[in-house]
C-alpha cells in the first residue's frame, strides 16, 4: 500500500501545476462549504439563543387552543391552578428541565394620561423568568435598579416607549378588562426599556405576575403559559415528545386533551429561516460534491490518457490490473485529501483572522451581533470525509479504464 | 524440454473486409539459454509473434507452450501473473518509468509485481545493476542518462525477477550502431551468466547477425532458420 501511494504521490508531483490547481478547486469547495456552514451555523445559533434565552424559552405549554386564538390573549383559555399543579408534577419529575416560568398573558390600555394605546403583557416572576429567559436583562434598558422587575414596575416595549414619550421612572396607568368584563386600572412605574425581538411576542411588556393578578382580579393561580427552559438544548425533541406524552394522560372532562406542548420551533416564524439555511447548505454541500467530481475526474482521465505508454509497461511486466487501478485511485484519493486538508487550513486561518477583526451583523431590533464562526468537529470531518470519497469516485472509470487497458494498444500508443 | 515450442502458429486480424494473416502456421522451438532474433522485413509478422510468446496477445490457432505451461488460453489476469513470474520485456523504446530512479526502476517488478523480502530485493537489485554496468548510476532518474543506459536498465528491470525468458522487439532500433552491438553482447553476457534465454526481433542489418538461431519471417511464414555461434 505505502509503495503504491508512493508512485501516485510521485505521479502528482510530476504535474505539480496541475495537481495544485484541482487541490485548489477543491480546497475553494471544501473551504467555501466549511465558511458557509459556519457563518449560518453561527447565525442560527445566535438566532435561536436570542429567541429561545431572551423570550420564548426552549417548550412553552398552554391549555388546549390557547395558542390558536393567541392574538387577541383570551384569559378564558388560560390554564386553571389545578391544571398548573399538574404541569407543575410533571415539569419537576423531568431531569431535563432546567428551570420554568408561569406567565399571565392579557391586553391592556397603556394611559400616559395625556395619551392611551394598546398594551400586551407578561405577568412574571421576575426571578423564575430570569432563569428561563437568561438572555432577558441583556434586552433591558435604562434600568437603575437591581433585579429585572419589581411589583409596582412594568417594563415597556421600546417602540411604544418611543411613541408615548415616556421613560424609565415615568409613572403610567394600566387599564384591563377582567374576564367577567368590568374594568381595573391601576398606577405602574416604568422601570425599565424591553429592546424588540422579532416574532410574536417580541414587542410585550412585562409587570410583576401579582401586580397582573390584581390588575385582572384574578384569585387563583392560574396562567396562560409555562414556559420552559431544558438543560441542552439537544434534549429538544426527546424532552418534548416525553412532556407531551405524560401531559396527555392528564384529561379533562369529556376525556378531551386538557393541554398543548409546543417547542420554540413551532412558535416562531424564524424556524422556516433556520429551515431554509438547512436546505440551502445542502445544497451547497452538492454542489461542492459536483465540483470535486468533475475535477478530479477530469485531471484522472488526463492523466490516463497522457501515460497510456506507462501503463501498457507496467502491465506488459506483470503488473496486475488491481495493482493498476490502486495506484490511479490512490492518485484521486490524495489529491481529494490534499485538497481538503489545504481546505481545512485556509479556513481555520479565516476563523482566526474573524477572531481578531470580527464581523457584527444586526437581526431585527438588535445591532451589533458578532459573527462567530461556529462549525462542530464532527462537521469538518465528515465533510472532508465526503470530499475524499468523491475524489476516490470520481477516479474510478477512468482507473477502471486504464486497470483494463490492453498492453499491446498501450504500449504501440504514441 | 524446450523452453518455447510453437505448433502451426496462426494469427490473423480483420482488417476492414479484408483478414490479415499476420503470423501464418509457424513452428518452431527454442531451448533455454538460446540467444535467438527474429528478423524479416516490415510487416513479416516478427511483433506480432513476440507479443504471442509474451502472452501479450493470444493466437487465432495452433499451440503456443512456454516454461511448460499453454499460454494460448489465458486470461488476462492470468497471462499478466505468468508474464510477471517468467517473462522479462525490453522496449524499442525504453519504456523507463519516469517518475522513479534508475534503481528503483530495477527494483519494481520485485517490489509491484512479485513480493521480495527489502534485503533480498536490495541484493538482488545491486547484483544486476553492477551487471549491467550502472552500478554507480542507480540514484539518476531516466531523463538524466543516455539511449544507451537507459537500455541497460531496461535489461536489468528484465533480468531483476529471474526470468527465464526475455523478449525484446526492436531494442536497437532506437540507438547508434555501436550502442546497439553493446546492447546485444551485454545481452549474451547476460545469458552466459544468468542462463537467461534471449529473443529479440530486428530487421536493422546491424545486428541481424549477432544472435546464435536466426529466424527469418515473411508475410507471417518462417523462411529459414539457421543456427550458428553469433559474432559479438
Ligand atoms: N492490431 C492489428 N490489426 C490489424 N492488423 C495488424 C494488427 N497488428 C498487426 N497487424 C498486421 O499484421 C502484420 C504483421 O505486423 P507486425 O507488427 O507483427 O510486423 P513486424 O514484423 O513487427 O513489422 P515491423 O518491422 O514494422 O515492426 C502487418 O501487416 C500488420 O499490419
Ligand atoms: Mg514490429
Amino acid at each position: 500500500m505505502k509503495k503504491i501511494l508512493t508512485i501516485a504521490f510521485r505521479n502528482l508531483r510530476r504535474y505539480r501545476r496541475r495537481t495544485l490547481l484541482t487541490a485548489s478547486l477543491v480546497m475553494l469547495g471544501v473551504l467555501s462549504v466549511l465558511l458557509f456552514t459556519s457563518v449560518t451555523g453561527s447565525f442560527k445559533q445566535m438566532m435561536i439563543g436570542q429567541i429561545t434565552d431572551a423570550m420564548l424559552g426552549h417548550i412553552q405549554i398552554h391549555q388546549k387552543g390557547f395558542l390558536a386564538a393567541i392574538d387577541t390573549l383570551p384569559l378564558n383559555r388560560n390554564l386553571k391552578d389545578t391544571q398548573v399543579d399538574k404541569v407543575r408534577a410533571v415539569l419537576d419529575n423531568s431531569d431535563a428541565v432546567a428551570a420554568y416560568s408561569t406567565r399571565l398573558k392579557f391586553g391592556a390600555m397603556f394611559s400616559t394620561f395625556a395619551e392611551t394605546t394598546n398594551i400586551r403583557l407578561n405577568g412574571v416572576d421576575p426571578d423564575r423568568e430570569l432563569q428561563t429567559v437568561p438572555l432577558l436583562g441583556d434586552r433591558i434598558s435604562g434600568r437603575d435598579k437591581p433585579g429585572l422587575l419589581a411589583k409596582g414596575e412594568i417594563l415597556v416595549p421600546k417602540l411604544l416607549a418611543t411613541g408615548m414619550k415616556v421613560g424609565v421612572g415615568d409613572t403610567v396607568v394600566l387599564v384591563a378588562t377582567n374576564k367577567d368584563g368590568s374594568v381595573n386600572g391601576q398606577n405602574f412605574v416604568i422601570g425599565g426599556i424591553v429592546e424588540a425581538l422579532s416574532g410574536p411576542g417580541g414587542r410585550d411588556g412585562y409587570i410583576h405576575i401579582e401586580d397582573a393578578r390584581s390588575l385582572l382580579r384574578i384569585e387563583t393561580d392560574e396562567v396562560s403559559e409555562v414556559a420552559v427552559r431544558l438543560s441542552d438544548i439537544g434534549l429538544l425533541k426527546n424532552t418534548t415528545a416525553t412532556l407531551a406524552k405524560e401531559l396527555a394522560t392528564l384529561r379533562g372532562k369529556e376525556d378531551k386533551p386538557l393541554f398543548e406542548i409546543h417547542s420554540w420551533q413551532e412558535l416562531t416564524p424564524f424556524f422556516n429561516i433556520v429551515k431554509m439555511i438547512d436546505v440551502m447548505t445542502f445544497f451547497i454541500k452538492i454542489m461542492l460534491v459536483a465540483i470535486v467530481l468533475v475535477s478530479i475526474m477530469n485531471v484522472m482521465v488526463m492523466a490516463v490518457y497522457e501515460r497510456i505508454n506507462e501503463i501498457g509497461t507496467i502491465a506488459a511486466i506483470g503488473t496486475g490490473p488491481g495493482k493498476i487501478m490502486a495506484l490511479f485511485l490512490s492518485e484521486g484519493l490524495l489529491l481529494g485529501i490534499i485538497g481538503a486538508a489545504l481546505g481545512i487550513v485556509v479556513f481555520l486561518a479565516a476563523v482566526a483572522v474573524l477572531n481578531v477583526v470580527p464581523i457584527s451583523f444586526d437581526f431585527g431590533q438588535q445591532k451589533g451581533l458578532l459573527l462567530e464562526p461556529a462549525i462542530s468537529f464532527a462537521e469538518i470531518v465528515s465533510i472532508s470525509l465526503i470530499v475524499v470519497a468523491i475524489s476516490v469516485l470520481g477516479s474510478l472509470q477512468p482507473a477502471w479504464k486504464a486497470a483494463t487497458m490492453d498492453p499491446i494498444t498501450a504500449l504501440r500508443h504514441v | 524440454m524446450a523452453l518455447v515450442e510453437a505448433r502451426d502458429l496462426h494469427k490473423s486480424y480483420q482488417d476492414g473486409t479484408t483478414v490479415v494473416h499476420a503470423v501464418d502456421g509457424v513452428s518452431f522451438a527454442i531451448e533455454p539459454g538460446s540467444l535467438v532474433s527474429f528478423v524479416g522485413p516490415s510487416g513479416s509478422g516478427k511483433s506480432t509473434l513476440l507479443n504471442m510468446i509474451g502472452c501479450l496477445d493470444r493466437p487465432s490457432s495452433g499451440s503456443l507452450t512456454v516454461a511448460g505451461q499453454d499460454v494460448s488460453r489465458l486470461t488476462p489476469r492470468e497471462s499478466a501473473r505468468f508474464r510477471g513470474q517468467h517473462i522479462g520485456f525490453i522496449f524499442q523504446d525504453f519504456n523507463l518509468i519516469p517518475i522513479l530512479t534508475v534503481y528503483e526502476n530495477i527494483e519494481y517488478p520485485l517490489l509491484m509485481v512479485q513480493n521480495w523480502a527489502p534485503e533480498r530485493r536490495r541484493r538482488q537489485v545491486e547484483t544486476v545493476l553492477a551487471a549491467v554496468g550502472m552500478a554507480d548510476q542507480g540514484h539518476k532518474y531516466p531523463q538524466q542518462i543516455s539511449g544507451g543506459q537507459k537500455q541497460r536498465v531496461a535489461v536489468a528491470r528484465a533480468l531483476v525477477s529471474q526470468a527465464q525468458l526475455v523478449l525484446a522487439d526492436e531494442p536497437t532500433a532506437n540507438l547508434d550502431k555501436a550502442t546497439a552491438l553493446q546492447i546485444i553482447a551485454l545481452m549474451k553476457r547476460m545469458r552466459d551468466d544468468f542462463g537467461t534465454t534471449f529473443i529479440f526481433s530486428t530487421h536493422d542489418p546491424k545486428i541481424v547477425g549477432t544472435a546464435e538461431i536466426i529466424l527469418t519471417l515473411e508475410d507471417g511464414r518462417l523462411v529459414s532458420a539457421e543456427g550458428h555461434g553469433g559474432t559479438p
